[in-house]
């Protein structure tokens, strides 16, 4: 671990993009390795000397970061063509030149910072919150949870909303409007909640019209792609499987 | 529902979210400012899980030992009313994240599970996984988005809060605050009578730590510059276990040593648990300033870090491989990316890293600053900690002050509309000493409209002069250079001679700041220039910190000085306020409120029971 290798430097080919409207570019960076080194100590090490490769002092990248430790989702980015956190990215496990490329499925802000708005809209149309009536306190505690049943829950809310299942999803288009699997995860998540359940028939109607859950094309590269191994295909089959349900006994209802 | 006033909370983290909930639920209108989208904030990063004396367990917990463990390690520093009214919330408040759908982990008949941090004897601590502020997050985030699709809650994310306007000519009330988009780098006012800061603790001034990329302090900066206090900058917590690294820091969190893992180095080809030989009582479970200069004490002093380097075994690899996986995996993982070997097989080698700040902006009982209608909660706020943290404490104090930060505004904005002119409406006890300045419910009529546009162009003129800023110092570098000399003269162990040529280094990285050459010209998404304007708050926040620091000739919590190895309470036990001058800060000190709990010798070799019986 304390093996000096001061003369290495890693080779980052990065592809830039200075506003929503402009064409991308490459540039490429040459970066003094250290051991256990991360893409994002790589791109912070830019922004000390933002000179490319060909000798050009040009503007440091720009992205999108913040706990550094895999758990906020901020940093998503495109890692030698697979969408992962750059927080976690070891430079040593990575094959050179390292490619850097912002997330393809959402509007590019600049750089490798892109625009997610488009998740955090989708989880207000599935009303993913349990609907408590204060947050006083109520002196009542909340509902008995079996180990087995929180072990579940709490796999699905390790969802850091970073895209990468959105990334990876063949069916997340612009033609289709796919709300995509992450989201789908917080509606199974919250109809399996005490507490949520009572929105649980208003969830499944909103992911049962065009971009819902019909949408999805049982690729199954969503839970491939989830840096936080959500059983993301489990949760799709289940959601087609109560919607199907839903649609077919829906005349018993009105 | 919506019309009634407006609410600005700056700050998406557990404090800042909280206040927000609290206030649309009460039917105003509020506007969230963040830097990011609030659930990537850096509360997500904490790990361990959030104190309540639930007493699940019955093994005789109860909120008066949480209130007793909190100010005993805090070394008696903190204002002892409101750190015992938040003792007393917290089990309503787990209650509360269990109703807003938090998995805590549970105990086999399903009810929440609680296990063990530092500087208590009981197992305290509600946890879910081992990423408890993600999900504790997530739950009052999920919240907000509730009364976000109810229309009453705005959200301004990727918007930076740059600084607050008065009435500067008239009587100098608040009338708003000024901020800029991230993207486009439009700065803009936003009225309003009243605002809750969330915006977290300082940690990037000392370079590598545990913290988030956004913990910059700029926004406590900002208002203190524009006059709100602050109190015991010099409490910085240092955490005993954590992996170095490029980026920053990662935390190993406490809870392993909760688990039962236990902290050891070679000494004469033994296995040697200095912890537990040298605190008896607690062991591996002493509070975090204790455990931080013992391990300094073994790796500075004695020479005796693992393999001559700066650094000691944290061990796990006598436990359970079930238990481990299912209550701590997270961070085993965390250790395990970042180093390559594997914790459950080999013991970690972890050292101290700056973690927490204790010290912040001044509040008074109702979580106002001395600025009528300025409110601040979570870490950015000096109320709960005293001179150390208690593990488990952090997020319980965002969650409670910024509930009771919500709660007050509302109060205050009532008060302002029943109230017009006159002042201070909701200001609370805790001897408040008000700035002098009135409130008014209808801040932009003309004059004010005039000052918000001043205060608009005040900042746009302070960005484009730092645009233009052409020098050869490059502002990533000089941070460096700032960290490095906070690190290491401003943390664990303080001299009085170093913290004079600390303070008189910190001059000279300000003259050097000013030939910094902006390294991006964009005027779109330009990350440079807004580093480049947090820097120098960080700047001038080192002095108030260090300046603290040189001041108090004792040793207490986190502050140690070699020189005065004794806590003094007949001269210091009294909270440091500084008042920001143009010529560096200025200190002056208030006493603490010790109205329920008499300070007695802090301890842990011996049980607390024994210490409270001299
Ligand atoms: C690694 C780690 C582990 C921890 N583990 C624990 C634990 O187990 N238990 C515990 O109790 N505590 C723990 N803590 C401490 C605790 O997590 C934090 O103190 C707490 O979460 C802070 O919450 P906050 O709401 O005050 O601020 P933050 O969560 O830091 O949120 C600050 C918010 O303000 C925004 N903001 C900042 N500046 C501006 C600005 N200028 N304009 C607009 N918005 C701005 C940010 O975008 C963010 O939304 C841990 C801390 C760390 C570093």
């Amino acid at each position: 671990m304390s093996e000096k290798t001061a003369a290495a430097t890693v080779l980052f080919r990065i592809k830039r993009q200075d506003t929503p409207a402009a064409a991308p570019y490459w540039d490429e960076f040459r970066v003094p390795s250290r051991p256990f080194m991360n893409v994002v100590a790589a791109l912070m090490e830019i922004q000390k000397n933002p000179v490319n490769t060909a000798g050009r002092r040009v503007a440091p990248v720009v992205w999108d970061c913040n706990c550094l430790e895999e758990v906020c989702g901020a940093c998503a980015m495109i890692v030698n063509g697979r969408a992962r956190q750059a927080c976690s990215a070891l430079v040593r496990d990575l094959a050179e030149p390292i490619v850097l490329e912002a997330l393809s499925k959402f509007p590019v802000v600049r750089d490798l910072m892109v625009d997610r708005a488009v998740m955090f809209e989708n989880l207000k149309k599935v009303k993913a919150w349990t609907a408590v009536d204060t947050t006083s306190d109520t002196a009542e505690a909340g509902p008995r949870v079996p180990p087995r049943v929180q072990a579940l829950n709490y796999q699905l809310a390790r969802c850091m909303t970073c895209g990468c299942c959105m990334e990876a999803c063949p069916q997340v288009n612009r033609r289709s409007g796919f709300i995509g699997p992450a989201v789908l995860a917080q509606v199974k998540l919250f109809n399996s909640h005490p507490l949520g359940q009572p929105l649980a028939p208003e969830r499944l109607e909103a992911i049962m019209g065009p971009g819902g859950i019909a949408e999805c094309g049982k690729a199954q590269n969503c839970q491939k792609a989830c840096p936080k191994q959500l059983p993301l295909t489990q949760v799709l089959a289940d959601l087609g499987r109560q919607t199907s349900v839903r649609a077919l006994t829906g005349w018993l209802r009105r | 529902m919506t019309r009634g006033p407006r609410l600005a909370v700056i700050g998406g983290g557990l404090a800042g979210s909280m206040a927000a909930v609290e206030a649309a639920q009460a039917g105003l209108t509020v506007d969230l400012f963040a830097l990011g989208p609030a659930k990537r904030s850096h509360s997500a990063a904490a790990q361990g899980g959030i104190n309540a004396a639930l007493n699940t367990h019955d093994l005789g917990d109860s909120t008066g030992e949480h209130f007793d463990d909190t100010i005993y390690g805090g070394d008696f520093l903190a204002n002892q009313t409101p750190v015992k009214n938040m003792c007393d919330a917290a089990p309503g408040i787990i209650h509360l994240f269990d109703r807003m759908g938090v998995p805590f982990n549970r105990t086999p008949e399903g009810v929440i599970d609680l296990r063990l941090l530092g500087g208590t004897k009981f197992p305290r601590v509600a946890f879910s996984g081992a990423t408890t502020g993600q999900q504790l997050l997530y739950a009052a985030d999920e919240q907000v988005r509730r009364h976000e699709a109810a229309g009453r809650v705005h959200r301004y994310e990727g918007w930076e809060f740059l600084s607050a306007a008065f009435d500067e000519t008239g009587d100098g009330r608040f009338l708003g605050i000024v901020a800029q988009d991230l993207k486009t780098m439009e700065i803009r006012a936003f009225p309003c009578a009243a605002a809750v800061f969330g915006t977290g603790g300082p940690g990037l001034i000392f370079g590598q730590t545990t913290n988030s990329a956004s913990n910059n302090g700029y926004a406590s900066y900002a208002l203190w510059r524009q006059g709100v206090k602050y109190g015991n900058p010099e409490f910085i917590q240092v955490h005993p276990t954590a992996i170095p690294g490029a980026d920053k820091n990662r935390l190993i969190s406490e809870s392993v040593r909760g688990e039962g893992g236990r902290v050891w180095t070679w000494k004469d080809g033994q296995k040697w648990y200095f912890l537990e030989e040298w605190y008896p009582a607690y062991g591996n479970l002493v509070p975090r300033d204790i455990a931080t200069r013992a391990i300094f004490k073994v790796c500075v002093d004695m020479g005796l870090g693992v393999d001559g380097e700066q650094c000691v075994y944290l061990d796990m690899t006598h436990m359970d491989p079930a238990e481990v996986a299912r209550r701590l995996e997270g961070i085993l993982d965390i250790y395990q990316l970042f180093t390559g070997q594997d914790p459950r097989r080999v013991p970690m080698r972890i050292f101290p890293a700056v973690h927490y700040s204790m010290g912040g902006l001044w509040v008074d009982y109702e979580q106002m600053t001395n600025i009528p209608g300025i409110f601040a909660a979570g870490e950015l706020d000096y109320q709960y900690h005293g001179a150390n943290r208690l593990g488990g404490n952090g997020m319980l104090s965002a969650i409670y002050g910024g509930m009771v930060a919500g709660r007050a505004a509302v109060r205050y904005l009532e008060g302002l509309s029943k109230v017009t002119a006159g002042g201070g409406g909701g200001a609370g006890g805790g001897g408040a000493d008000q700035a002098g300045r009135a409130g008014s419910p209808t801040p932009v009529d003309g004059e004010g409209a005039g000052a918000l546009a001043a205060a608009v162009r005040r900042e746009q003129e302070r960005d484009a002069a730092i645009a233009r800023m052409d020098g050869t110092e490059n502002a990533y570098l000089l941070r460096d250079e700032l960290g490095a000399l906070m690190n290491g003269n401003v943390t664990v162990v303080r001299y009085n001679d170093r913290l004079r040529t600390t303070l008189e280094k910190l001059g000279e990285l300000k003259e050097r700041y000013r030939h910094i050459g902006v390294t991006d010209s964009s005027g779109w998404s330009n990350q440079a220039v807004g580093y480049v304007r947090r820097l120098w708050g960080m700047l001038e926040l080192s002095q108030a910190i260090t300046l603290g620091a040189l001041q108090r000739d004792e040793s207490r919590g986190a502050h140690y000085k070699p020189e005065f190895p004794e806590r003094d309470d007949a001269n210091w036990l009294k909270t440091t306020i500084a008042t920001y001058t143009p010529d560096g800060p200025k200190l002056s000190y208030e006493p603490v409120d010790l109205r329920f709990i008499r300070p007695r010798v802090r301890k842990y070799d011996v049980d607390k029971g024994a210490s409270r019986n001299v």
